[in-house]
């Protein structure tokens, strides 16, 4: 059994976020971390690989240096990982990402028992694409914003969060399942981990490596096989922080319906 | 010296941070108002491998380096100087003398445990009457057939109330002196063996300081850690390697008032400026930073010299001495720049001056460091 994780190294944007003139983040003047997503999906890979002895496979697209990223990912415990990276690749959107990663998923071999695993989405862009698309082109179930994870034999129970309220669907593997901060907490690198992920198999996939796959085609990767313009970039306005009303008497409804009537809502 | 560092121990540095951070710091406080030892914090020390850092796998050992190790009682030591002595004391003292001095038998059965955490570790040798000078031991070891007995009592073990393995050590032949000490590896289940009173700290006050006693405490032969009489030479030896931890645990403190004193004097505003904007100010930080970076530089320069199989007891001592002190004229200096604040308990830089005092004394007072230094020195 495999367990391929897919991880992108984005911009800190938990700090100051800097935009270039066209709209897009100046990625050169921001810290480099690990996607928090992804780092849900490693984690919850993990646990499995301690249940039931899988291998975790990490995969990502991105320019040479993110290989420090992916050591760091197999500190963890991750077994091998491939970074796919190839001046032709460069410039992809959702769409052509998603048809690189998915080529290189496929190279590694999606078997009967195996699951493909990835963040709910990355920090820099907020599509939540990336991942669905993946399962579209591979041919998987998929099942997104995973908050729980269970497996028993070829069945994997998925507790769904979505915005109001849950879904607990079932679904046999082989599949792609996105991952929320919800589903766990990311473990640390152990020193012992640290000190072995550089000994650890670690491959690229470029251009050549995966050329005569068929979702490899030069109109769909790359910038020239990406339908995305971006028009304009910001940081959403925050909001606030909301009211919590405790109670199930008629008191704390009355100042439920007082607070709404007061904001013209009821 | 070449004080690049490894991938790896950027990577292990990184770690470090974040784990102090995240789990260390949010408990500091609490462990030093309360006198309280941190055991939680042990345990998730334990699983990431950072009570057996430099040593091999073979033995439960994480596989690392010993900077990687000094880097990890320096990160620690910035937000809680109690839980970086924890794990000094853990490792130069208890599992580093084992592992160096130990038979085959004795690194099998005693380091697995005590590498991976599950087992905690201390050191005995200062006693009421034998403290800077070790060689006045008064704890006596008579061989009875298959057995030593031990018979006297430590005074101020670091993490004496939680470590259930201890290096000890008793003088197998009073006559000789020096040469008639002998270590020993003593469990806590020993039968004559017990902890006596936890001692009230000035600072490190979440860390557990107390008594060992010995009443005809059996010890078994095969736990005669290296040759008998060779016990002085095995905690002179020890005590080096130790200087490494308290320096790095110093040079922590010094580096952690640093970053809130960088952090204070840019928020409080007094006479209508932030106080980083003095120049009183900025030549303090200056001061203190330039101290903390040559400390840091004697420090891992020790560290690296012990990894490298060079001697190093001369590097050690100017590491400790100069780090313990530039650590308590560091954390003092920036009381004084938090005022009236830095004195209350609001601010973490009273705890850090109060910690950074012991590191002057614990391990070799910084006066025995000078007789270390001019000794090799070769002034007599």
């Amino acid at each position: 059994m495999k367990i391929i994780v897919c991880v992108k190294q984005v911009p800190d944007t938990s700090g100051k976020v800097a935009v270039n003139p066209d709209g897009t983040l100046n990625r050169a003047s921001m810290a480099a971390i690990t996607n928090p997503d992804d780092l849900n999906a490693v984690e919850a890979a993990l646990v499995l690989k301690e249940q039931t002895g899988a291998e975790v496979i990490v995969v990502s697209m991105g320019p040479p240096p993110a290989e420090g990223m992916l050591r760091e990912v197999m500190a963890r415990g991750v077994d091998r990982a491939v970074l796919v990276s190839a001046r032709e690749f460069g410039g992809s959107d959702t769409y052509a990402t998603s048809q690189i990663l998915a080529a290189a998923i496929d190279k590694i071999g999606v078997d009967k028992d195996d699951i493909v695993m990835c963040g709910r989405q990355a920090i820099d862009g907020d599509t939540a694409q990336v991942g669905p698309q993946i399962a579209e082109k591979l041919g998987l179930p998929q099942v997104s914003y995973a908050a729980e994870i269970t497996k028993e034999g070829d069945t994997i129970t998925v507790k769904r969060m979505l915005e109001d309220g849950y879904m607990t669907i079932k679904v046999k593997t082989p599949c792609l399942i996105t991952c929320i901060k919800e589903l766990n907490t990311p473990r640390y690198m152990s020193v012992g981990g640290i000190y072995e992920c550089y000994s650890k198999p670690y491959e690229i996939f470029d251009y050549n490596t995966l050329k005569d796959h068929p979702f490899i085609d030069k109109d769909t990767i790359g910038l020239s096989g990406s339908p995305t313009n971006i028009l304009t970039s910001f940081t959403p306005p925050q909001k606030g922080a909301g009211m919590m009303l405790e109670g199930a008497d008629k008191a704390t409804c009355d100042k439920l319906a007082g607070i709404l009537a007061a904001k013209h809502m009821i | 010296m070449d004080f690049h560092l490894t991938k790896e121990q950027e990577m292990v540095r990184k770690m470090y941070r974040e784990f102090a951070e995240t789990e260390v710091k949010p408990l500091a406080e609490e462990i030093d108002e309360e006198e309280r030892f941190p055991m939680e914090t042990v345990e998730k020390m334990a699983k990431l491998g950072m009570m057996g850092i430099y040593f091999p796998k073979e033995y439960g050992g994480a596989g690392g380096d010993v900077l990687s190790y000094a880097m990890c009682v320096e990160e620690l030591a910035k937000v809680c100087g109690t839980t970086a002595v924890i794990v000094s004391a853990h490792t130069s003292l208890c599992c580093a003398p084992i592992f160096e001095h130990g038979t085959e038998e004795q690194k099998k059965k005693y380091l697995p445990d005590l590498l991976s955490g599950k087992k905690i570790g201390a050191f005995g040798l200062t006693e009421p009457n034998a403290g800077t000078d070790a060689s006045g031991q008064q704890t006596t070891a008579v061989l009875e057939g298959d057995h030593y007995v031990l018979n006297g009592s430590k005074c101020f073990i670091t993490n004496g109330t939680v470590a259930e393995t201890f290096v000890v050590f008793a003088m197998t032949d009073k006559k000789l002196g020096n040469h008639g000490i002998s270590a020993f590896i003593v469990e806590k289940s020993f039968p004559g063996f017990s902890v006596g009173k936890h001692e009230k700290k000035m600072g490190i006050r979440g860390s557990s300081t107390c008594d060992l006693i010995f009443e005809d405490c059996i010890v078994p032969k095969e736990n005669l850690l290296g040759q008998e009489g060779k016990g002085f030479k095995i905690a002179m030896m020890t005590l080096d390697g130790g200087r490494i931890g308290i320096a790095a645990q110093a040079l922590g403190l010094g580096e952690g008032a640093i970053n809130e004193a960088v952090k204070y004097t840019q928020e409080r505003v007094q006479f209508k400026k932030r106080l980083s904007q003095f120049q009183n100010t900025q030549f303090q930080l200056a001061d203190m930073h330039t101290r903390m970076q040559a400390a840091q530089y004697l420090v891992y320069a020790a560290a690296m010299k012990k990894q490298n199989h060079e001697s190093y007891s001369m590097d050690a001592a100017m590491a400790k001495l100069f780090a313990a002190e530039s650590a308590s004229d560091v954390t003092r200096r920036a009381v004084q720049l938090f005022g009236g604040y830095g004195y209350t308990r609001e601010y973490p830089v009273e705890r850090m001056m109060r910690d950074a005092k012991i590191t002057e004394i614990y391990e070799g007072t910084s006066e025995v460091q000078r007789m270390v230094i001019s000794s090799h020195l070769g002034v007599k």
